[in-house]
Order: structure tokens, then sequence, then C-alpha cells
């Protein structure tokens, strides 16, 4: 008789733990055959708010972390993923896509890490400058993370596009709460097991997995996300718009129906790290 | 925290006596008597001239420092602000949008040039229509505004520098909407990297200010700017209401307060209209006890009197160090009995007239709320002239985190001052807000400087200095002080899109 073997049960990424949604629900995930798959947590806006509470706990260590430090740990994501690439593809087929789609979106998402682990201690050096004010000061602009930022991801592309959302924000020094596809979550799952395992501290990157339309409206709402970045439809876009009103959020969100290829190069670009920072001036009189 | 303060005393060892010359001679009148060629009537500026508004009606800007009648302005509907938005499309599909950068910059080099050529004469105007002190419109806010003009001019044939590895092209027509506490430099800080960008541009100003705004008007058409690439409407909130919901601008920047930058907000949320706000902010002015007290506190008066307190960023919380509090405090009280309040015009004011009467009343009623909520007040004794909008600078001692006047923006000359221990208290406390638009610091201590600068949650700081500006140096806030920067590269990137 043939060993039966053991299925993981998944769990979702926040605070540094594996967890269940506190809800206790799941939903049950079919593979591109349609056979079932496993249940997925199906969070709700109190997990998101956990979330939340966890990411703005990580947040000074994180931002504080030397520049090289935040590069090497990117790097050392894109390490984890590297190693697991296989099983990270076959996360993605469940979807639907073929061997080599899902090989290359794999091979992609590493070297987006790659990308903005090499940012890390550079976007400074071009993003901010002194500047040559008329008067006897010294000024500085300089940057700095807005605190904890909200990623919603689009339901294709589950694993690159999610960690194009989420690299740029954690570049800086932000801490991230993301939701993952709806209809394809699982890879998110995994990327979870590696976020753990490169260094990262907890509470820096959180994913969430479950329902748009249950989760959406609370990233409109709640203020201690200082911004919001992701793909959104025309009704998401105004709902996340009107929530980030009550408390100036920023927003930058890209739009479902423009299909953003994320294997593209343009989807990756210093101006993504830019949308997440604050610009710093400061003065100091020059003199004896 | 070791106190590095020491004692000052004369050779006798007796404190040395406290002179104040504030009030032992009268001060003659010294009127600033330049034109400020105000016309009885001003039209709006829709492309390139001057046109009645189509309701043919007219609204009086009176002068806040004695309440006479300054001018008539136009009041803009929603059909002069679709014909700017038509002007502005025009000319940026027609001229302005095709123009090479080298001669967009030839143009605003002359706006920058013709406004220094009237320099006097427009502080004049600003002053008599907005009741800030002559020496302070004549010395910065019209220097300024043309150093902005300036600034942007060089700007606008090396835009491949503003956002190294991309191409940067304008956004098209840009909507603005600017407040009454710097009109002419409001204007020149929406206008001017708007154009060097590229950009065409329908402005409001506030319906309070608008004097400048369209005598500038009249140095667009000298400077034959084509028609078209700059249109002012006039008007109350409806006509602004009009600038920000039409849908011909790709962008919207908005200066002003809070509450108003919430409400564009949730009007433009079913858009993809870009948008910058500079919105209000609660700043902390922070002292530490081994600062050079009679520097900090001139930097307290320049950082709360400035412009009546009429500033997005005026230091209106102090945060004082508590071995130095007391003596802060007496300082400030002998430095507010010589300043001097009353007609803007004369060339001695410190501080000039509320800007309305609205706003009067508002410094009035939250002073008021000082003083019930158990704040200690201090006004000096200064006498104000009987006519016009005028308040005594006001300090209140023994102020707490949850006070009205702790937590709102006051938008006046009003000084709240509380006190703290160590260096983590200031920051929670400054931290402790929901703007985050400026903050001051003073301390001998520079690796204490570079970290109240980094802890501080604010957009600019100024350290051992207070409300500095610069057309260099971008300014802007955190949390809900908006977004978006003003000045520097990094506010032209906001008028650009990237390709």
């Amino acid at each position: 008789m043939s060993r039966l073997p053991i299925t993981k049960t998944p769990k979702v990424y926040v605070g540094g733990a594996f967890i269940r949604s506190e809800s206790a629900r799941t939903f049950p995930l079919k593979d591109a055959a349609g056979n079932f798959f496993a249940n997925i947590p199906q969070c709700t806006r109190k997990d998101l708010r956990n979330a939340v509470e966890a990411a703005a706990k990580a947040g000074p260590g994180w931002a504080k972390r030397t520049a090289y430090n935040r590069g090497q740990i990117l790097y050392r994501l894109g390490e984890m993923i590297e190693a697991r690439a296989g099983e990270l593809a076959d996360a993605i087929r469940l979807g639907g896509a073929s061997e080599a789609a899902a090989a290359k979106e794999v091979a992609a998402t590493v070297d987006r890490l790659v990308y903005y682990a090499g940012w890390c201690d550079k976007y400074e050096q071009v993003l901010g400058n002194v500047n040559p004010v008329a008067s006897a000061h010294f000024n500085f602009t300089v940057t700095e993370p807005m605190g904890v930022v909200g990623v919603i991801a689009p339901d294709e592309a589950p694993l690159l596009a999610l960690v194009s959302l989420i690299a740029p924000a954690i570049t800086s020094g932000n801490t991230v709460v993301a939701l993952a596809s709806s209809t394809q979550p699982y890879p998110a799952i995994l990327l979870g097991e590696m976020l753990a395992t490169s260094d990262l501290p907890g509470g820096v990157v959180n994913v969430l997995t479950g329902f748009r339309k249950e989760i959406v409206p609370t990233f409109a709402t709640h203020t201690h996300l200082r911004a919001v970045s992701g793909v959104a439809n025309a009704e998401e876009r105004k709902a996340l718009k009107l929530g980030a009103a009550e408390s100036v959020k920023r927003t930058h969100l890209l739009k479902a129906e423009d299909k953003t290829d994320w294997l593209a190069a343009s989807a990756q670009s210093l101006y993504a790290i830019r949308d997440t920072l604050e610009f710093k001036t400061t003065w100091h009189p020059i003199g004896a | 925290m070791p106190t590095l303060t020491e004692k000052k005393t004369t050779r006798s060892g007796r404190p040395a006596p406290e002179l104040i010359f504030g009030d032992l001679w009268e001060y003659d009148p010294a009127p600033e008597t330049a034109d400020p060629k105000l016309k009885a009537r001003y039209d709006l500026f829709i492309n390139g001239a001057f046109v009645a508004p189509k309701s043919g009606k007219y609204f009086d800007s009176i002068n806040p420092a004695n309440e006479q009648k300054l001018a008539e302005i136009a009041l803009a509907n929603k059909d002069d602000v679709d014909a700017a938005y038509a002007a502005a499309q025009r000319a940026f599909d027609t001229t302005w949008g095709k123009m090479p950068g080298r001669e967009r910059a030839k143009y605003l080099y002359r706006i920058a040039r013709l406004l220094q050529d009237r320099a006097r004469e427009f502080a004049v105007a600003e002053t008599l229509d907005g009741g800030k002190p002559i020496k302070e419109s004549r010395d910065f806010d019209v220097p300024m505004a043309a150093a902005h003009f300036f600034y942007h001019a060089g700007w606008a044939d090396k835009l491949e520098y503003v956002a190294p590895g991309h191409k940067v092209a304008p956004l098209g027509v840009v909507g603005q909407v600017i407040p009454w506490n710097f009109p002419l430099l409001m204007l020149a800080w929406k206008i001017a990297p708007a154009l060097a960008m590229g950009n065409c541009v329908v402005l409001k100003p506030a319906e309070t200010t608008s004097v400048t705004c369209l005598k500038l008007a009249e140095i667009l058409q000298d400077a034959g700017l084509p028609p078209g690439v700059v249109n002012f409407v006039t008007g109350f909130g409806e006509t602004g209401a009009a600038v920000t919901g039409h849908p011909t601008p790709a962008k919207i920047a908005f200066t002003g307060s809070t509450e108003v930058g919430k409400i564009i907000m949730r009007s433009l949320a079913g858009t993809d209209k870009k948008m910058t706000m500079e919105l209000g902010g609660k700043a902390a002015n922070i002292v530490f006890d081994d600062a050079p007290l009679d520097q900090a506190v001139e930097g307290i008066v320049n950082g709360i009197f400035f412009n009546q307190g009429h500033v997005c960023c005026a230091g209106s919380r102090l945060l004082v160090h508590e071995p130095v509090a007391d003596k802060v405090l007496a300082k400030l009280k002998n430095r507010l009995k010589v300043l001097r309040v009353g007609d803007p015009m004369d060339k001695n004011t410190d501080l000039g007239a509320i800007n309305s009467r609205e706003q009067l009343k508002r410094i009035t009623e939250l002073v008021a709320s000082g003083v019930k909520e158990g704040a200690e007040l201090y006004q000096p004794p200064c006498k104000l002239p009987t006519k016009g909008f005028y308040f005594r600078p006001t300090l209140f001692s023994g102020v707490s985190m949850s006070h009205r006047i702790a937590r709102e923006e006051i938008f006046g000359p009003v000084l709240s001052i509380l006190t703290f221990r160590t260096v983590e208290e200031a920051v929670e406390k400054a931290n402790n807000t929901a703007y985050g638009l400026s903050a001051g610091v003073w301390t001998d201590k520079g690796s204490r400087i570079l970290k109240m600068s980094t802890e501080l949650k604010a957009g600019v700081v100024w350290a051992n200095t207070y409300n500095k500006f610069d057309p260099t140096s971008p300014f802007g806030g955190y949390k809900e002080s908006g977004f978006g920067r003003e000045g520097g590269r990094q506010g032209l990137l906001d008028y650009c899109q990237l390709t």
C-alpha cells in the first residue's frame, strides 16, 4: 500500500507567526482541474486591524535598520524564493498557469527582489539632496518611510504582483499589510513561509488571504495605514479614496482594468519606492 | 539630561537689571507711502484678458486694517470657470504645451523681473488687501514670490534632471486654489512650478485677498505670456468648488485648511485626478535647556507672530524643557511687551491686522476656550486701533495636550506653552497630533538636533531657526498636513507625469 502524503494547512503570516483567521473561517481552494486543494483562511476586518497593529509595532525597528542591512534582507528573501522556486511554481500552476509561465513568474519575482534590494542604500542618494538656499543656512532634504502601508494585490500574477507591490514599500523601511490574490491565494501562503526565513523581522510584512469585498473597505478607513498601494477596480478605487480623505491617506492605485504587465521592466521603479516616502527638509544656520 | 546653562550674573553677583525700551519713547508714525496702483474694480483674468463675470456680480474686498472698501472683485460662476478651463486647455494644446522649455523659461524669467520692478507697489497692495505688516510684504512675500518664478524658470529647459531614469511630461491643465495668508507668494508657489513643467493653470485666490493675484495678471500681460496659459477666477467657496470639481484639470493643487482639503479629496474620489494638498499644522517648537535662549525667544516670537500667526507652519505649540521654562516664559513676556501691534502700513509694525472678521472671531473663540479649559493667559497691554481687525499677541502657559488650544490650528497670534523633561517626552508630545507640517528645535547639541530632526514627524524641521523659506527648499507635510511638496526638485515632480 502506498504511503498517504500529509497535506499542509495553509496559514497566513502575521506578526511573524502563522495564524488562522480570528473568525476561524476558511474557504476551499480548488486546483486548475477543479479538485479540492486546501482550505484557505478567510481573513476579516479584525484580522486586518490585528495585522496593522503588528506592522505598526515592527515599524520603528525596521525603519532604523541600516540601509545596507535592509538590502541584505531583501536579497535573502530572493535567496529563499530561488531555493523553493519549484514549489512556488507549482502553487502558481494551481491557478492554471503553464509550467513555463509559472517558472517565469517565480524567476521574475526573485529578480524583482534583487532589484529592490539594490535600491535600499541608493534611492536616498537619488531622491534626496542639499538645497542651495539664498541665506546662511545648511538645508537638506531626506526621505523617510511613511509608516504602515496597505497593499492590495490583484488576482492575477499572484506571486509577482504581490511581491512587486510589497518590495518597494519595505525597501525604505515601511511595514506592510497585504491582501493576497483572492482567486489564487496559495502562492502568498508560501511566500509567508519564505518571509519567515529571510531574516525579515516579524511584522514587517503581513499577508492576509480572503475576499476583497470584505477587507478592502477597511483598507480604506483604517487611519493607521498611512498609504495604500495596489490594484483596484473603479468601485474599489472610489471607496479607497473616499476613506483615504478622512485621514489624508496617500493612495497609489493601479486600475484593475489596465491589466498591468508585471513581467515588464516598467513594473519596477525607483518611483514606486518614492510613492511610500515622505520628504523631510531640515534647516540649520551656518555660523560660528 | 545634563543642564548646560550657567547662571548669568553681573560682577557684583546681582542679576542684571532688565531694560525694556519699548515704552520709553513714543514712536513717530512711519507709514509706507508708495502707490499700490489699485483699480476700483477687478475683472476675471481669462484667456489673457480681463473679462467681466458672466453673472455681472462683484463683491467688495476690504482693507482689514480699517474695514474700508479697497476694490470690487468679480464673482466667477460655473460658466466663467468653464471658460477659464477652455482657455487653459486651448493654450496647452496650441502654444504652451508645445513650446520648447528654454522659451517657457524666458517667460518665467520675465515675470520674475517684472515683479521685482514693481515690488514696492505689490507690497503695499498686499498689505492693504490682507493686513500683514508692510515690512513682511516688502521684505518677504514679494521678493520671495519673485524668487520662486526665477528659480523655476531655470528648470523649464532642464526637466530631464527632475526624475533620473525617466522622461517627464506635463500633466496638462491644473486647477489651483490658494489661501489668504500669503496671497501672492502662494500664487507663485503654485504657478511657477506648474508653468515650468509645461502645464496651464486655472487658479482661484482667496475671496479676501484677490488683489495682488489680479495685479499679477497685469504682469503676465506685460510679459507677453500666451493667452490662456494662466487664468484667474475670483470668488468664494462655490467658485473654488467649481475649480476643483471641473472635469478638465488633470490635477488639483490646494493649499488651505485640512477640513477643506478633506472635502476636496472626497469630491475627487471617483476621478483619476492627481492631487497635492498643503493643509493645516500645529507645529511644536521645542526649546532645550542648553539652547541660546535669547535667540530661541526671537525664534519663538518669529515662529508664532510672523504674519499674525496666519501661517500653516507656525510654531504654535512651544515645548520648553522644564529647567528653563520659567526663564523662557519671563523672557517671552518681556519680548511681547515691545511688539508693536497696529497699522500694517507702518514700517515699525510687528503685528498687523487679522485678515478678516471671520478669522478674528475664530481666534477669539479658541482663546476663550483656552481660558475656560484652565490655561493661563498673558497678553501685553498694547493699544489696538479702534477700527479694523486686531488681536493682541497671546501666550498661554500651563497648557496640557488635551486642551483645544494645543490640538486645533488657531491660525492667529496665539502661542500655547507646554513643558517636557526628556527628549523622549518632547518627541512624544511633538508628534502627538494629526498634523505633521513643521517643527522647530533649539539646542546647542548637534547630535540632539539630528536625533530630533529624525524623530519628528514633520515635513520641515527648523533647527535653531524658524519660519525660513526658499524656492529651492521643498515644503509640505506629513499625515493630515497634506501630501506632495512645493519647491525644489521634489516639488516639480508633483507637476509632471513620468513617461
